[in-house]
């Protein structure tokens, strides 16, 4: 055990969330400390830098209400770290860690550095197995699997948080009752209107006592929001790496983490890259993303389901575009797939789900699942196309042929994507060959004959 | 004795330490208790600047720094094929190891090689030469060379048997008289380039199995390649594609700074497929570098030139070397960041002003050369490029774009319709395509060259007429520019498009491709005739075969060639009888 050692009269400086110490002892970088000030409230923090004479700590909860007088720091001598143990499951916890439902504390059995350790690709196993979210645009389109990081690209005002927590709900192995399975949300900065949503959803589903809730409200400390989903991802890793579970997590809204990051780094005078955020965002992300994963010989799993909103709907915006460059793939909402009243408003043509090709086809799902979706797609990119030539010359203006894709189009998104109640992967397959049905079966290059025949009937259209 | 210095300043990847000491810029050093690795990058007086390859978590003001008196450098030898390393070219351990700790081992344990000598004591050799030979179970023998410094008579060589690649095998008297001795592996510092004897120029493409780069954007065999692309849009599937597919000897895949659950899928897949060439594991051609996203950024800046120091290493015994690196943006990402640390003056995109000249002299380390041995050897580079926001205009895609010949550009609205390879056929180009115009007539295709033209000039043309089409509608267009439109669709259908993962497509050979371009060269004839014969459009659009040319990439394999002959016969018999009845309405 390292001595806890305690510095008073130090404080130089307090800018924004960062503090700075006269340095009078060796401390390591990243080394927690706890600030307490005249208010005699404790604060985490870490070391972010190191010189001859200074030590620069990032105060990761709010600084109102410190002084330079008063403020006692007291060094961990280690990193951030989360004491774990047997029944986190059903419990609420603050944004770093801290049991908040009134409930008794965590019988701790290890600590865990927050920070996580990155994983060792060789000892990596592929994630196969294919989960059924009874979403159509997802299992048939973009299937997800076991062990994937795909979130959902989102824009305010959209209904992410009901696609986030019915897919939390459903979401089954097929042929499978569920399993050992766990739950780990993690509201980043979240209204608490949206908090109260998903905990009555997964309570409604009767997954909430399977579920650990992590808690930064939107009226919590924004420095704050960089602990939140270590500690979420600490306490998932633990459930599925020490207690074997297949653990789901869902961290919303990464925007807010960012914009966080943003905050600490301009505060500590760093050269920003793109729109005002640190050129390290993406090592950043990388470091919270890349903890979804299997290891080989290992039971469990943890998966990664984060919701973002794209500041003014922008996919090019660096947080959506260094979270697609990290994730495996992406859902995308449409704002005006919404407007019309379609259910999830998913857009199709930029989601997209890199580890489809691992969990779908041969025996994983049906041989013929691939074929499906990739003529799905083939078709619908068509359509759009089609869409936007008839917007100019006029639906008089196309020849017949594509006049049928302007049909199949309307009727793709109204019955494959809109969809009420959940579909098994079968149901949602049987509309996707029926669509396909409609259009003329030699255009079906991406399909084999034996598929057109077996899948379509036997009339030609 | 080497120089110590003491840390002043942490920050992140970079710190800065008091010297007691002489450094040399560039040196390797060892810092603290767990001997992370950095390198020295700066010097200022009595100050060192020290980039750090690992995590730096903890360290603290007052570690100790210990120079080695050396370059940073990499341990190169035979029991590299078949393994997975770091960003510094440390093994990554076994399954066992499930995390990445720093402070890991430097280089692997010593592996026992059945060795056989190829030289004699008193033989005269120079350096980079071969003396002997290594292999390890069943894997294909490697070459032993002596080190490329080393020049002078054998005066002792070891026999022929089990010897551990640490071991010296062989000493030489140089010709200043002092004496060499070296063993099966060997160090080099990683940022200098290994010397050839000269540099050959290239005259033959490296054959990929992808069709639409060796059919119309080829890359050569020591050339260099860039594959641009928004995310999604397929870089790493094509990339791992070519290292499946391509004609090199020895494949180096570098994951630098991307996802762990790739390099676990090369992992996963390779060993299971076998060379064609020799009927081994694809894995004994492979060697795998990964620094994911998640390792630390400054290993992620130091590991392309690992990378490219192990394809010279293999280059150099007379072998052909492909580099997939993935991606080149998170290498400059990562000089990016650690320049900021430093302090240095940000330029264009907040790069350091040096990233050009960086860029510039990764990609030069390509080619087809004659080793010093007086073999012949090639290193091809391909690296793929991660614009922010799939944006082109950027500074990495563009200083790339100077030093590649052959730029393959993906496209976000073919990777929205799944049409993969999304390679967009305008913006990509191959600089000396025209140097491999004989190269094609050895593989039984004299009309390569006109057949590209055809394909390149009627894919601008649809391009053309669909502008066109979106103000007029495609109704008001002519028969002949209908048709042409057509034919482009096929093109794209049948040739462009191939899938990486379909077990009959992803790798086409030569012959497949020619087979491919001919017949589809053909339909064009034949259906210009036919509607020049007064033939209905719509007629000629529902030929049973017109769906078939679609699909004969996915349908006939590189095994299948007759059934190639036996699609033509059936498009010329279809045509034929459109013919009789076009005629007859004509008439
Ligand atoms: N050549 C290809 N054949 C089939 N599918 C592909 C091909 N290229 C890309 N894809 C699909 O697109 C997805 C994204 O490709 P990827 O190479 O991971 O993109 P990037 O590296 O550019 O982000 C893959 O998971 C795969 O489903
Ligand atoms: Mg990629």
């Amino acid at each position: 055990m390292h001595p806890l050692l305690l510095v008073e009269h130090a404080a130089q400086k307090l800018d924004g969330p960062l503090l700075f110490l006269k340095r009078t002892l060796d401390v390591g970088l990243g080394d927690a400390v706890e600030i307490r000030g005249v208010d005699g409230r404790a604060r985490l923090g870490r070391i972010a830098a190191i010189d001859q004479d200074t030590l620069t700590i990032e105060v990761l909860e709010s600084t109102a209400g410190l002084d330079l007088e008063h403020s006692v720091v007291r060094f961990r001598g280690e990193p951030l770290s989360f004491q774990l143990g047997p029944g986190i499951l059903g419990r609420i916890f603050n944004g770093v860690g801290q049991v908040i439902d009134g409930g008794p504390p965590i019988a701790a059995q290890g600590h865990y550095p927050i920070d996580g350790l990155p994983m060792n690709p060789v000892a990596r196993a592929l994630p196969r197995d294919f989960i059924e979210t009874g979403i159509s645009a997802i299992d048939v389109l973009n299937s997800l699997v076991r062990g994937q990081k795909l979130p959902i690209f989102s824009g305010g005002g959209l209904p992410h948080d009901r696609l986030a927590s019915e897919i939390a709900s459903h979401a089954r192995l097929r042929g499978d009752s569920g399993g050992d399975f766990a739950i780990v949300f993690c509201g980043i900065g979240l209204p608490f209107d949206s908090a109260e949503h998903f905990r009555s959803a997964l309570q409604a589903s009767g997954a909430l006592e399977r579920t650990a809730l992590f808690l930064n409200l939107a009226s919590d400390s924004s420095t704050q929001r960089l602990l939140t989903p270590r500690y979420a991802l600490t306490a998932a890793e633990y459930l599925a790496f020490v207690e074997g579970k297949h653990v789901l997590v869902i961290l919303t809204d990464m925007t807010n983490y960012c914009e966080a990051l943003r905050e600490v780094s301009s505060s500590k005078g760093e050269i920003p890259a793109r729109k005002g955020f640190p050129g390290y965002l993406y090592s950043d992300l990388a470091s919270l993303y890349e903890r979804a994963g299997c290891l080989r010989g290992q039971p469990g799993t943890l998966t990664q389901l984060s919701i973002l909103t794209m500041p003014a709907d922008d996919i090019g915006h660096p947080i959506p575009d260094l979270t697609g460059f990290i994730t495996e793939g992406q859902i995308v909402l449409s704002r005006e797939l919404n407007r019309r009243g379609l259910a999830p408003p998913i857009a199709v043509l930029p989601s997209l789900s890199r580890l489809a090709k691992d969990g779908t086809g041969g025996s994983y799902t049906h041989p013929d699942h691939p074929a499906l979706a990739s003529q799905l797609y083939a078709s619908y990119a068509r359509a759009v196309q089609t869409r936007v030539l008839a917007s100019v010359v006029g639906e008089e203006g196309l020849a017949e042929s594509d006049r049928r894709y302007l049909v199949f189009g309307e009727a793709f998104e109204s019955q494959l994507v809109h969809q009420i109640g959940p579909r098994s992967l079968e149901q949602s397959m049987a509309v996707g060959w029926r669509l396909l049905a409609s259009l003329p079966w030699h255009e079906l290059t991406r399909l084999s004959d034996r598929q057109i025949a077996e899948h379509l009937g036997s009339a030609a259209p | 004795m080497s120089a110590r210095a003491w840390v002043q300043w942490i920050a992140g990847p970079v710190l800065r330490a008091r010297c007691e000491g002489a450094f040399a810029l560039r040196e390797s050093v060892s810092v603290g208790e767990r001997s992370l690795l950095g390198e020295v990058v700066r010097i200022e007086g009595s100050e060192i600047l020290v980039q750090v390859y690992e995590d730096t978590s903890g360290l603290r003001p007052g570690v100790e720094v210990r120079g080695s008196g050396l370059p940073l450098a990499i341990t190169l030898g035979p029991g590299l094929l078949g393994g997975m390393f770091d960003g510094l070219l440390r093994p990554l351990g076994g399954v066992d190891v499930t995390h990445v700790r720093a402070g890991s081992q430097p280089v692997g344990a010593p592996a026992l090689f059945e060795f056989r000598p190829r030289l004699a004591v008193g033989a005269q050799i120079v350096g980079g030469q071969v003396v002997a030979e290594a292999r390890r179970g069943e894997a294909p023998a490697q070459r032993i060379l002596s080190p490329p410094d080393c020049a002078g008579e054998i005066l002792e060589i070891a026999a022929a048997g089990q010897h551990a690649d640490d071991a010296i095998i062989c000493r030489v008297r140089a010709l200043d008289g002092r004496e060499h001795g070296f063993a099966m592996r060997q160090g080099w510092p990683v940022r200098t380039p290994r010397p050839v004897r000269r540099r050959l120029p290239t005259n033959a493409p490296l054959v990929t199995g992808q069709r639409i780069i060796d059919s119309l954007f080829p890359v050569a065999l020591g050339g260099k390649a860039a594959i641009p692309g928004g995310f999604g849009t397929g870089k790493t599937v094509l990339l791992e594609a070519l290292a499946r597919g391509c004609s090199a000897d020895v494949i180096i895949y570098l994951g630098c700074g991307e996802r762990g659950n790739e390099i676990a899928g090369v992992l996963e897949e390779f060993p299971t497929l076998i060379d064609p060439r020799n009927g081994r594991p694809m894995m004994e051609r492979t060697v795998i570098i990964a620094n994911t996203s998640n390792m630390p950024v400054a290993a992620r800046e130091a590991s392309i030139y690992s990378a490219v120091t192990v394809a010279e290493h293999f280059r150099d015994q007379g072998l052909h070397v492909a580099l997939m690196a993935d991606s080149t943006s998170r290498w400059a990402e990562a000089l990016r960041e650690v320049s900021g640390r430093f302090g240095e003056l940000p330029g264009e995109g907040g790069y350091p002003a040096y990233l050009a000249s960086r860029l510039a002299d990764f990609y030069e380390r390509a080619g087809l050369v004659e080793t010093l041995g007086g073999e012949t050897g090639s290193v091809t580079l391909i690296g793929a490029v991660s614009p922010p926001s799939g944006d082109f205009s950027e500074p990495v895609t563009n200083h790339t774009k100077r030093y590649v010949k052959a730029f393959w550009v993906l496209d976000v609205n073919r990777a929205h319709a799944r049409f993969y390879p999304a390679i967009h056929p305008l913006n990509s180009y191959s600089e000396n395509a025209q140097d491999f115009v004989a190269w094609w007539a050895t593989q039984g295709n004299d009309a390569w060259w006109s057949l590209r033209r055809r394909f390149l000039s009627l894919l601008e043309e649809q391009a053309r007429l669909q502008r066109m089409a979106r103000i007029i509608g495609k109704d008001a267009l002519p028969p002949r520019q209908q048709l042409t439109l057509l034919n482009a669709d096929l093109l794209n259908e049948a040739i462009l498009r191939q899938s990486a993962f379909s077990p009959v497509d992803r790798i086409a050979a030569p012959a497949k491709q020619a087979a491919m371009m001919r017949l589809v060269a053909r339909w064009m004839d034949l259906a210009l005739e036919s509607l020049d014969a007064g033939v209905d459009l719509g007629a000629i659009s529902t030929l049973p075969c017109l769906r078939s040319l679609a699909r004969m990439g996915e349908e006939i394999g590189n095994e299948d060639m007759p059934k190639f002959d036996a699609l033509l016969a059936r498009m010329e018999t279809e045509f034929a009888a459109l013919g009789a009845t076009g005629s007859s309405s004509a008439s």
